[in-house]
Order: structure tokens, then sequence, then C-alpha cells
């Protein structure tokens, strides 16, 4: 048996045994949802729904609806873009990254950061197949024979990379949450005495037994998809960051982003599993599965990649002033002080100053104000975006094509409704599918919980007086 | 002579390793264990072989570095070569920087899928394949042990089973 420094905080409080710990994570499937799980899911769904509203108005008459004019072609829907698909990241980095360093701690959380990156990306996409103007000839983007009517596609450029490392990593990432939830459909499955229940997790779980053999193969599964997901995440938004630096627009053509643009979609997405993960053990009553030392590990993390971030921001100043390219400068100066400086102060705001609050311990275990801190650093992060695009794109290198933006009400429409389809999926996914990975926690309890450290604790310490 | 198989049911996964090590030494196989988890160690002692399925996603992998490749070359290089913003695709070699990206996502995108099929196929995992575990409780905390034995044995083998810490010895 492994034993763990005594030192080291447990992650899983109180006494679990392996049936206690199927109970507490079946609870919400098999008990009744709680009146704020329908009073949130109602809420989702309307916003989904006007969302859905204002995406038909748009397909139906052209992207003129949005307030995306000839100077800023580029607005609300690439801003959306990179912000849902930076969120995504984090999930894979908790399952993926923190898998190959052996942190335990991700075990209560992997599943629904895993479940966030999967409906993180799916609203990502809704941008990216609506911003093409005529969604209806999206499948123009992959390499079809030239009797389509185009040439082949270029590979050479950053957009057609996009296509590749954004469906690439969407369907790895649905696999490799996949594999990991069959074992504990499986246990549902068996313990489920409603036929339809019984039915749907069958199906569900392919037949899962869990013999010698098929953990052995599935641990390898585990890993090897680990393995493949690091590079994939970090390619990805180094990829979406290409978009715009292989680009010669003053602002956005730096060697900084893809480095840059990683840290920060890493730090908006660990703020958003916070927002979801403080919701559900609350709501859910896994206070002994997510605790606060969870809590505390992810806001260590979003100091680092704040600060990371925040380090990003001032080279780019630097290095524009170094530079000497007058163009470059005032792209820069035009995001601090030009028509758009609020959305430049927020982003500072939110994402230098704030997360700095964290250094102090009774702050990032303080759940009240992780919660509000995780929420202020997604806006942040949405004003960063913002900041990258519309000010650069308002005004570029002829003054005679300088634009002002403001979005209409088709683009916040659609924004809600991607915000409305990401939480109705999430609130679904946390009634019918089990939250917490309780195959893996299981493994962990004898090494990292807490009545079996303290027994061992008492055990060695007991044997040191002889 | 006729088979007999035996599940042996232990409440707990230290015990059945030591059973399983007691059983191994007098030269008795254990076929297979069922557990809610995966247990550490339990492989090498009841002989389950390492699995290959990292060597196929590897040849999954180059596969799609190799497809990936090939597509590139073909429509970019040979079949209708553009000169996008003053940059000619004039060969392969000239043009690679451009192409990594994609050969990188080829290749991941062909070796997690490619061992993912494997792995279900493999175990023949597939939606509306009946449950494999003999007793349900081994999804939730119990652990099977299944030992196929000669009829001769069986008491013998109860015993050591009983001995070891199971909770319950059932003979198919």
């Amino acid at each position: 048996m492994q034993h763990e420094s005594a030192i080291r905080e447990p992650l899983i409080l109180g006494k679990k045994s392996y049936h206690q710990i199927t109970e507490d994570i079946v609870r919400p499937i098999e008990g009744k949802a709680s009146k704020y799980w329908y009073i949130l899911l109602t809420i989702s769904i309307v916003c989904f729904l006007w969302g859905i509203s204002c995406l038909a108005y748009t397909i139906g008459t052209g992207i003129g609806v949005w307030g995306s004019n000839n100077g800023v072609d580029w607005a609300f829907d690439i801003t959306n873009f990179v912000w849902w698909i930076g969120i995504g990241h984090a999930g894979t980095l908790i399952s993926a990254v923190l898998l190959l360093f052996r942190q335990k701690w991700r075990m209560a959380i992997n599943r629904a950061a895993e479940a966030m990156t999967i409906f993180a990306v799916m609203c990502a996409a809704v941008f990216v197949l609506l911003h093409t103007g005529r969604p209806w000839l999206d499948y123009w983007l992959f390499p079809l024979p030239n009797q389509f009517g185009s040439l082949w596609v270029n590979f050479n450029s950053p957009l057609m990379w996009d296509v590749f490392a954004v469906s690439t990593y969407f369907s790895v990432s649905l696999v490799f949450w996949y594999t990991g939830l069959v074992p504990d459909f499986a246990m549902i499955r068996d313990r489920a005495t409603k036929p339809w229940a019984k039915k749907f997790y069958s199906l569900l779980s392919f037949g899962w037994g869990g013999s010698a053999r098929h953990w052995s193969r599935f641990e390898e599964v585990s890993l090897v998809l680990a393995g493949l997901s690091t590079p994939l995440v970090f390619s990805v938004h180094s990829i979406v960051s290409m978009d715009f630096a292989t680009s010669v627009v003053p602002g956005w053509h730096t060697t900084i982003f893809p480095p840059y643009f990683v840290a920060g979609a890493v730090f908006s997405g660990f703020a958003m599993v916070l927002t979801l993960l403080l919701i559900v053990r609350k709501i859910y009553g896994l206070e002994s599965y997510i605790t606060v030392k969870h809590v505390e590990y992810m806001n260590i993390i979003i100091i680092v990649t704040g600060s990371i971030v925040g380090v990003a921001y001032l080279t780019e100043l630097f290095i524009s002033w170094y530079s000497g390219v007058e163009y470059e400068q005032y792209a820069f100066l035009n995001r601090a002080t030009g028509p758009y400086w609020w959305a430049y102060a927020s982003m500072m705001t939110c994402n230098v100053v704030s997360p700095q609050l964290f250094w102090s311990k009774k702050l990032r275990t303080n759940l009240a104000f992780t919660f509000v801190m995780s929420i202020v650093v997604n806006i942040g992060m949405w004003f960063e975006r913002f900041v990258i695009i519309v000010p650069t794109l308002c005004r570029t290198f002829v003054p005679s094509t300088w634009n002002m933006y403001s979005p209409t009400f088709v683009d916040w429409g659609i924004y809600t409704g991607t915000i409305g389809m990401f939480f109705t999926f999430f609130l679904l996914f946390t009634r019918y599918f089990p939250v917490i990975a309780q195959a893996e926690l299981k493994s962990i309890v004898k090494s990292s919980g807490q009545e079996y450290k303290e027994k061992y604790a008492a055990e060695s310490g007991h044997a040191a007086h002889h | 002579m006729s088979k007999s198989i035996i599940h042996a049911i232990f409440d707990d996964e230290e015990p059945l390793m030591a059973t399983a090590k007691t059983l191994g030494s007098k030269g008795i196989h254990v076929k297979d264990v069922f557990s809610p988890f995966p247990i550490h160690g339990l492989d090498a002692i009841i002989g389950v072989p390492r699995t290959r399925i990292a060597i196929c996603a590897f040849l999954y992998g180059i596969t799609g570095t190799t497809l990936a490749t090939l597509m590139m070359w073909y429509m970019m290089i040979h079949d209708w070569p553009t000169d996008v913003g003053g940059k000619p695709s004039f060969a392969y070699y000239m043009n690679v920087p451009a192409f990594i990206p994609i050969t990188f996502e080829s290749t991941v995108l062909c070796a997690a899928h490619g061992m993912v099929i494997t792995y279900y196929l493999r175990c023949w995992m597939l939606p509306g394949v009946k449950a494999k575990n003999p007793d349900p409780r081994t999804t939730d905390d119990k652990f099977l042990m299944v030992i196929e034995t000669k009829e001769e044995n069986k008491a013998n083998i109860e015993s050591m089973l009983k001995g070891g810490g199971a909770s319950e010895v059932h003979f198919k």
C-alpha cells in the first residue's frame, strides 16, 4: 500500500468507504433534482433559445445584422470564439497535464472540467461556423476536390490550421472524457432499479465489467491520451494566436502571442472551473471531495497564469516602444488611451491586479471571495480578447479607414445564447452523468483519504515512540 | 475431467492481493479479477501481460503523419501549386514549416482515435453489449476473483480463499 506524507492535506474528507463514495456520487443522479437546478436550467434554456433566434436571424438575413463593419471585420464573433476555446483549455490541462504529473487532486475535478471543455468548444464552434457568412458552405473548410468550385484549401494559412486543431481537439477531448466515464456509467447501471435508467446506463457503459485486463488497458489508454492531449492543448491555442500573429496588422504581429494565449487560456479556464465547481459542490453536497484544498490549488494556478499574462502585457508594451515602429507604438497607445480605454483598463484590473490578491492565504481559501474572483477573471479575459481585436482593427494604417464598433442586439444575443447553451448542457451533465470520477477516487482513498491518513499518522507516531 | 469455476468475493483489495499471491505460490492460477477501480500491482501477481495498446497508438500516429504529409504534398505542391501572398509552392521541403501544425494535428488525431477504437474493440465494449461483470456489486465496493480449477481441488481452494479473507465463495 502506498503511503503519502502526513504533511499533505487529505483530498477526501471524513470517513469514506468505497460504498460511501458510490452513494455520494450517485445521489444527484438517483435523487430528485433540487429547486435551484430547475431554476438555473430554466434561465439557461431561455438564454439558449434567445441565442438560437438570433442565430436564425443572422443566417436568414446575413451577417450584416452584426455590428461588424468594413474596418472592424472581426469583432464579437472572434472575441467570443477565442474566449470560449480558451475556457476549454483548463479541462484538458487538469485531465492530461496533471495526470502526467501524477497530481491526485485532479481526480475530484477532472470529470466536470473535461465536460466544461467539451461544451466550451461547442460554443466556440458556433462562432467560427457562423462568422464565415454563409455557414451552409462551411464544408468548404475541409480539403475537398476542385470540382466543389474552389481550389484546394490553403494549408499555409493559420485559419486552416485552426480547422484541423479545433476539430482534433474537440474529438480527442470527447473520447478522453467518454472513456473515463464508461466505468462510472457501469457503476450506475449495476445499481439502477428503474428500467429506463438501467437501459440508458447499460447503453452508455458499453458492457464494462472492470476485469483486470480491461483496467490495465484502461490505464494505458488514459496515460497515452494524456500524453497526446498535452501537446495538443498547447498547439490549439498557439494556433489560435497565430490567426493574429501571422498577419501584418500592428498590435497583432508579435511573436509573444502563442505562449501568452496559452497562459491566458489556462487562466480563464481555471476561473470557469472554479465558478462551476463551487456551485456544484454546494448544490450536490460534494464538500468532502471538492475540498477547500482543491480550491486553493486552483487559485495558485490562477496566480501563476495570471502573472504570466501580466508579464506578457508589459512585454508587449515594452517591445512596441522599443521596436521604434510608429504604427506598432500607436496600436498600443490606442489600446490604452484611445476610445476603448475602458476595455483596456478593465482587462488590466481584472487579469493583472486582482489575481495577485490570492497571494493572501486567507483570501485564496475563502470560497465566496474565490467565486467572485472567478467571475472577475473571466470578465477580464473576455476584455483581453476584445482589446486585441476591436481597438486594433478600428484604427489600422490608414486613418480614412478608421471606424468605431458597437455590438448590435444580435451580437449580444448570440453571445448570451452560447452562455445559455453552455449552462444547459452543464446542468444536464451534472444531473445525469457522474460529476466526479468515482473509480479513480476509490483508488486514492487509502493514500489520500482523511481517515486513513490519520490512522497511518497515529500508527507511525506510535511506532516512533518505541 | 470436468472443470469448475470459483467466484470469490472480497470486501477489500489488500486481502485479495495477498490471497492471489498465496494461490499463485501453490500453482493455482487466478483467471481474472473484477474490481471497482484499477488495483496497482495485481497484474504481475495474476499474470496479466502488459498491454501493447501504446504500440498501436504509435503505429496509428505515424500513419497520421504520413497521410497528412502525402495530402499536403499532393494538394499544395503537386496537383495545383498556388502563389498566395508572394509565397509560391515550389517544393515540399520549402513549404514544410507551414505544414508542421497540420501534420502534428493529424498525428494526434489518428493516434488517439485509432487507439481508442482498438481499445473498445479489443475489450469488446460497444453500445448494447451485456455487462461483463459476473456480480453487479463489483462496480461498487466488492472485488471478485475468478478461478478455474479441477473438480477435486475445490475444497482445498475454498479453504484457502476463506482463510485469506474472502467474504463469499460461489461455485459455478
